[in-house]
């Protein structure tokens, strides 16, 4: 009875401290194996009236046992507590081998010695185990404290690495705003560096049409007054008596100079009048309000505009409507400050359309596709109201939002400088005191309204 | 009628002879020329009293025509000529200042010769 109980606990013992369940599962079948095969000891020892013979079998099964935890590594750790079951055993076994060798009357002098030897030995073992039991307890309590230690280490480590993280993140976040700021500075830089070349070629121009005007000038007027003398030498010749063929000759000759002359003035008009644009466009602001034919003002500009970006582009063209109203006659206005508006509009107007029909050139539905920059004019109830309209590329509300600001442009570098729309704005709001307002629809068309008090 | 030309361009007299060939060959107008502000002034010491008109160009090296109308205009208070500033196009500048210091009229560069002509026969006329 008391093999059974020690090979009982003895198994129990071993799988719940080696967990075997759970990390060995062969050896736990060996285990619960060897738990049955003790038990059916137990029962076969009564069965059999307690047979002295079966009784025996517990020495080899527990000496399997015990060779079964010393030949493998992983027993190890229990085997000191294990070994205090052997003072117990080796005193049954010398107790039943004196059993079974001494007579039984000799035997039975010593029985209770032998007896009393196995009683100290299971206290003893009991006590060990009860001890082992105690450290065992204390151990877990030390490895859980730990545990909750490194649990809270843990979280610890946890929050200072979301700290870290976070300041990553606020540290990227900044240095990809400062790389933005930056950039927007270079942008700028350049666009003032472009706008300073502009400026500086603004003055050269009013320079160099200054320098042209007056030889132009001689030209226009030598030619002109070439044509009045040949007028007067024809005359002249009609006096004279010289035989008729000879007349007809010379006045062929003087025909064909006359023509030359009248070439001569007619080009040099058109150089004139390229001078004269020019030279207004890059005068300074008057600042005096002056009649002014406000349509004939609208209507130059729009070809200046058109023809400014045809000499850029051969392949561009746009149809362009004007609606002007006739019955307006002449309005006070600053006449150079409001052709530079016209410029300003017609200018991005013609290249809305333009960049619309260059985008879509691949697109089928686009085909039919007609540029179209359109201005009206209408004078009403003391006001003055020009619209001037394209069926460009239009603008998305974000764009919209800045075009008046300076510097805003979305062209590349070279085209724009983001000042026209911004000194429009000045212009009519601020010189003229009226307003100048947008409607555009992305993909679709813009338009600006001037209203102007008159 | 005199007139004086003053501009520092010599061709402009043999534009100013062609353009009034008529008006010279039948007495109507007597030009002059003069090619700096300082030619003028020289020459108007000498005949002060013939000049009737002075058509002066403003930009010039040297006198400016604008220091030649203020010039003319303290010495000559009395039995004053017509004076006339050729601008060029678009110096407002110049006009203004040809304004203030007495101008009579302005022309603008390139010269309108039948507005000239017109402007001159008026002149003779009245
Ligand atoms: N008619 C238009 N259609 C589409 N976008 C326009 C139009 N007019 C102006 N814009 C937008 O407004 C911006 C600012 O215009 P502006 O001040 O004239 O400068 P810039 O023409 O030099 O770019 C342009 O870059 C363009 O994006
Ligand atoms: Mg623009």
């Amino acid at each position: 009875m008391e093999f059974f109980l020690l090979s009982f606990f003895l198994i129990q013992f071993i799988r719940k401290r080696l967990e075997t369940a759970v990390k060995s599962p062969d050896l736990d079948k060996m285990l619960v194996f060897a738990r049955y095969f003790s038990i059916g000891l137990t029962a076969a020892y009564y069965i059999f009236n307690q047979s002295t013979f079966i009784h025996w079998l517990w020495y080899p099964f527990l000496g399997g046992i015990f060779w079964l935890l010393y030949n493998h590594e992983e027993y190890k750790q229990i085997r000191s507590l294990v070994q205090s079951a052997i003072p117990f055993i080796v005193v049954s076994f010398i107790g039943d081998f004196a059993d079974l060798i001494l007579p039984k009357k000799i035997f039975n002098q010593y029985d209770n010695y032998i007896e009393t030897a196995k009683v100290f030995a299971g206290l003893w073992l009991i006590a060990f185990w009860y001890n082992s039991q105690k450290q065992q307890k204390t151990l877990e309590r030390e490895r859980e404290e730990q545990r909750k230690k490194d649990e809270v280490n843990e979280a610890k480590k946890d929050a200072l690495e979301y700290l870290v993280n976070e300041r990553t993140i606020e540290l990227t976040r900044q240095k990809e705003e400062l790389q933005k700021t930056l950039d927007e500075l270079t942008a700028t830089q350049n666009q003032l560096i472009q706008s300073e070349k502009m400026a500086s070629l603004g003055e050269l121009t009013a320079g160099i049409a200054h320098e042209i005007q007056n030889p132009l000038n001689f030209v226009n007027n030598f030619s002109e007054v070439s044509v009045e003398l040949c007028q007067e030498l024809e005359e002249e010749i009609s006096k004279t008596a010289i035989a008729d063929a000879d007349k007809e000759y010379i006045n062929g000759i003087i025909s064909d100079l006359s023509q030359n002359q009248q070439k001569i003035t007619h080009h040099g008009k058109r150089a004139d009048s390229i001078v004269k644009g020019m030279l207004q466009h890059s005068r300074a602001s008057s600042g005096m309000k002056e009649p002014t034919d406000v349509n004939a003002l609208a209507d130059e500009y729009m070809r200046l505009a058109y023809h400014g970006l045809r000499a850029k582009d051969k392949e561009f063209n746009a149809t362009l409507v004007t609606d002007f109203d006739p019955t307006m006659g002449k309005v006070d206005v600053m006449p150079q400050d409001l052709g530079r508006v016209f410029l300003n509009l017609f200018t991005n107007a013609f290249y809305a359309v333009a960049e619309k029909k260059k985008l879509n050139k691949d697109n089928p539905a686009f085909a039919s596709y007609k540029p179209e920059v359109k201005i009206i004019t209408k004078l009403f109830g003391g006001k003055l109201y020009i619209r001037v309209s394209d069926n460009g590329t239009g603008m998305p509300e974000s764009v919209i939002s800045k075009i008046f600001q300076p510097f805003f442009t979305t062209k590349p570098t070279g085209q724009g400088t983001g000042l026209g729309l911004s000194m429009s704005y000045d212009i009519i709001t601020k010189s003229h005191e009226g307003r100048l307002d947008v409607t555009s629809v992305a993909g679709e068309g813009t338009e600006f309204k001037i209203t102007l008090p008159v | 009628m005199k007139i004086l030309v003053v501009d520092d361009e010599p061709d402009v007299q043999a534009l100013f002879e062609q353009r009034f060939r008529k008006e010279i060959r039948n007495g109507e107008f007597q030009f002059s020329f003069a090619f700096s502000g300082e030619e003028a002034i020289g020459y108007l010491e000498s005949h002060a009293s013939e000049v009737v008109m002075i058509l002066s160009d403003i930009n010039m090296p040297g006198m400016s025509g604008i220091e030649l109308l203020k010039s003319i205009r303290k010495d000559h208070p009395m039995a004053p000529p017509i004076i006339m500033m050729i601008t060029a196009y678009g110096d407002t500048d110049n006009y203004d200042q040809a304004m203030k210091f007495g101008a009579d009229d302005f022309l603008t560069k390139p010269v309108n010769f039948t507005e000239l002509k017109q402007k001159l026969q008026e002149r003779y006329e009245g």
